[in-house]
């Protein structure tokens, strides 16, 4: 077989994939976002603008996305680069490999049911009934904006843990050496060599969390009790309880373009930061 | 070398007496890595402007001597002592010296011109941006990649980069700079070409270096004293030459250039020469280094170029030069000159070389054919027969090195 040929053999399962199920379903979305709501629900071929135009109306589950799902990730990253630092840097080899997988030891268990446990420990026989033990009487935790970051922080830290893990654990500690030798004290080395080479697994982890939550709806319906609640959960409500298929077609086309723009600036921001920084090979 | 008792300079705040006109000092310095000694109470002292290396095998402890005047040892016991003051517990930021890291430990993330200021920069009060310019400028061109301070790390070839890091250390115009075998990286050509460099750079700059090589040839090409190390311990510390003419040991002499060694017992000796017989019988005298008791197995060094090769007996030549009759085993050309293995009944197999000129006059030896091998007294080194491929003694165990 010629080369050329084998080679659009192997891309072909991914091409396929990448077409029917990535494409394709976008097309339609984008279709029906132009469409109107049929009298029973579902769908009904038109063009029309209608729809886009009603996107206001959703404004609130928008708002509640693009504040709580960057807030979400840069607290994530706060707490997750001293850990991850902790555990390529300073933890003794010999657990390391062991407290890695306690890292992501909650994965085993359904998101769902973790969430459960959220809502007892966050409801009000939980913290708040220990705060008011301490006199601090009505605290309400469950369904406000604090218990929703808290369910994406605990969520979501692993995935911002392991591309910064990565990127610590890469870095050729005779840099450090290098550094120290020049005179930097250890905290100045950290600012001027850790962390500007830990630059793109913090670029990678926050992107992975950040897309994420963006089309996140479990956590703002269980924790959020829907007070708390994004476009995914106004997707849901949308399509499966109102069957406005055009108009929740026009929403999800809204955040798709909302994502694709802040992830272009970002990339930007990033790339003109880093520059270039990861095609260095550590000679 | 044990000149810390003799001529105490000035007692300092500290109550340590630095040895005059010396930069550096290890006092009984020793490292252990939990039951390893990696360096076994070192004594040295390092004088003001000259080359020094530490040159042995891997896990000899000179990377760890080294790194306890860098500053990322500590001492287990002992002191080491920079500019007069005891430095052990001082961190390496603090430490007026630089090192030039073996594969140079550049910052991937910085330009050439970063790099090199980046030592400026810690600087407290720091300098101002047209002084720290000015000196990078400068030493840029020492380093002679003048205008590359743009370039990224990673375009620059391995020699380029041995540059920067040479200049990223010297434009601190530190008290000692340490060298970590910094030419294992490059080809042989380049190292060549870059040890000439380091040496004429070290003669104009005037400051101390101090390189650790297992490169004998490296070592001897550039030092003003070598300093042989095993088993964490100095075995022999000098110039160049001294090393090579007049080895302390079997061991040095092994590893100082090439030489061959003929066992036997030391059956007598008068005024520095000994006279040695070797398992076969033979008798061969030479000069004697060290303390001898008659009796005891000692080596005699003979390097392979003092070895002369001829087709007829040679005539009778000064007192005590030995003449033995040899069969050519092997011949290997060398370019600059060609070894040739030869074996006698008496004294097994040894290596001789023979220079072009000599070559041409005797004409080459084929192998099979018969010749008599001859050297002069003054050439054959009585020398204490510490064994080379046995490990040393326990607790010396050789240590990997970084």
């Amino acid at each position: 077989m010629r080369p050329q040929a084998r080679n659009w053999l192997l891309l072909a399962p991914a091409g396929a994939w990448f077409l029917f199920m990535l494409v394709l379903p976008l097309v339609v979305v984008l279709v029906f976002s132009f469409g109107e709501r049929g009298p029973a629900g579902g769908y009904v071929p038109a063009f029309t603008l209608e729809q886009y135009l009603n996107l206001p109306a959703r404004w609130t589950a928008f708002k509640n996305t693009l504040t709580l799902a960057p807030v979400g990730t840069m607290l994530a990253l706060l707490i997750a680069y001293p850990l991850a630092y902790f555990l390529a840097v300073r933890a003794n080899p010999k657990w390391r490999m062991m407290l890695l997988i306690l890292v992501i030891v909650p994965f085993w268990t359904s998101i769902l049911i973790r969430s459960y446990a959220w809502i007892f420990i966050l409801g009000g026989r939980g913290i708040p009934s220990l705060l008011a033990m301490v006199g601090l009487e009505n605290v309400r935790l469950i369904n406000t904006p604090f218990a929703v970051l808290t369910g994406i922080i605990y969520g979501y830290l692993p995935l911002m843990v392991f591309p910064i893990y990565v990127s610590l654990e890469r870095l050729d500690k005779r840099l450090l050496e290098a550094s120290a030798d020049l005179g930097s004290p250890p905290w100045r080395s950290f600012m001027q060599v850790t962390l500007p080479l830990s630059i793109p697994g913090v670029a990678t982890g926050c992107m992975l969390v950040f897309i994420l939550l963006m089309g996140e709806f479990l956590i703002p319906a269980m924790l959020g009790g829907g007070k708390v609640f994004f476009v995914g959960n106004a997707l849901v409500d949308l399509f499966l309880q109102s069957r406005n298929w055009a108009y929740g077609s026009a929403v999800a086309v809204a955040l798709v373009a909302i994502m694709l723009l802040t992830v272009s600036l970002y990339m930007r921001f990033v790339r003109r930061f880093s520059d270039a920084r990861d095609d260095v090979s550590l000679m | 070398m044990r000149q810390t008792k003799q001529n105490p300079g000035q007692l300092n705040s500290m109550g340590y007496a630095p040895i005059p006109g010396s930069i550096a000092e290890f006092r009984g310095a020793t490292k252990l890595f939990g039951e390893v000694v990696a360096a076994d109470h070192i004594d040295l002292a390092i004088f003001k402007g000259e080359f020094l290396s530490f040159l042995g095998p891997s896990g000899c402890g000179k990377t760890t001597a080294l790194r306890m005047l860098a500053g990322f040892e500590t001492p287990s016991r002992g002191d080491v002592l920079i500019d007069g003051d005891r430095v052990n517990d001082m961190p390496p930021h603090r430490r007026p010296v630089n090192m030039v890291f073996q594969h140079y430990a550049l910052f991937p993330h910085l330009n050439v011109f970063d790099n090199i200021a980046y030592g400026l920069r810690q600087r407290r009060p720091r300098p101002g941006a047209s002084e720290i310019a000015t000196k990078v400028e400068r030493t840029l061109e020492t380093v002679r990649l003048p205008g590359y301070g743009k370039r990224r790390i990673w375009e620059m070839s391995g020699g380029q980069q041995q540059r920067v890091a040479l200049a990223r250390a010297l434009v601190n115009e530190p008290k000692l700079l340490l060298l970590d075998e910094p030419m294992a990286a490059l080809d042989r050509k380049l190292r060549r070409e870059m040890q000439i460099e380091l040496q004429t750079l070290q003669r104009q700059l005037g400051i101390t270096f101090v390189l650790v090589t297992h490169d004998q040839e490296e070592a001897l090409s550039m030092s003003d004293r070598i300093c042989l190390m095993r088993g964490g311990r100095i075995v022999q510390i000098g110039s160049p030459r001294s090393l090579y003419d007049e080895p302390a040991s079997r061991y040095v002499a092994d590893f100082v250039g090439k030489s061959n060694f003929f066992e036997g017992r030391l059956s007598g000796r008068s005024a520095g020469i000994g006279s040695v017989e070797t398992r076969s019988g033979m008798l061969l005298s030479g000069r004697t280094v060290g303390d001898f008791a008659e009796g005891q197995t000692v080596a005699v060094s003979i390097r392979p170029e003092q070895c002369l090769l001829s087709q007829s007996e040679p005539g009778e030549a000064a007192a005590g030069a030995t003449r033995i009759k040899v069969r050519i085993r092997n011949r290997i050309f060398l370019g600059e000159h060609t070894e040739y293995l030869v074996e006698s009944g008496g004294m097994g197999e040894f290596l001789v070389h023979v220079s072009r000129q000599a070559d041409a006059m005797s004409g080459a030896f084929e192998a099979g054919e018969e010749a008599w091998a001859s050297w002069p007294r003054e050439a054959a080194i009585v020398l204490e027969n510490d064994a080379t491929s046995e490990p040393p003694k326990k607790g010396n165990e050789h240590v990997e090195e970084k």
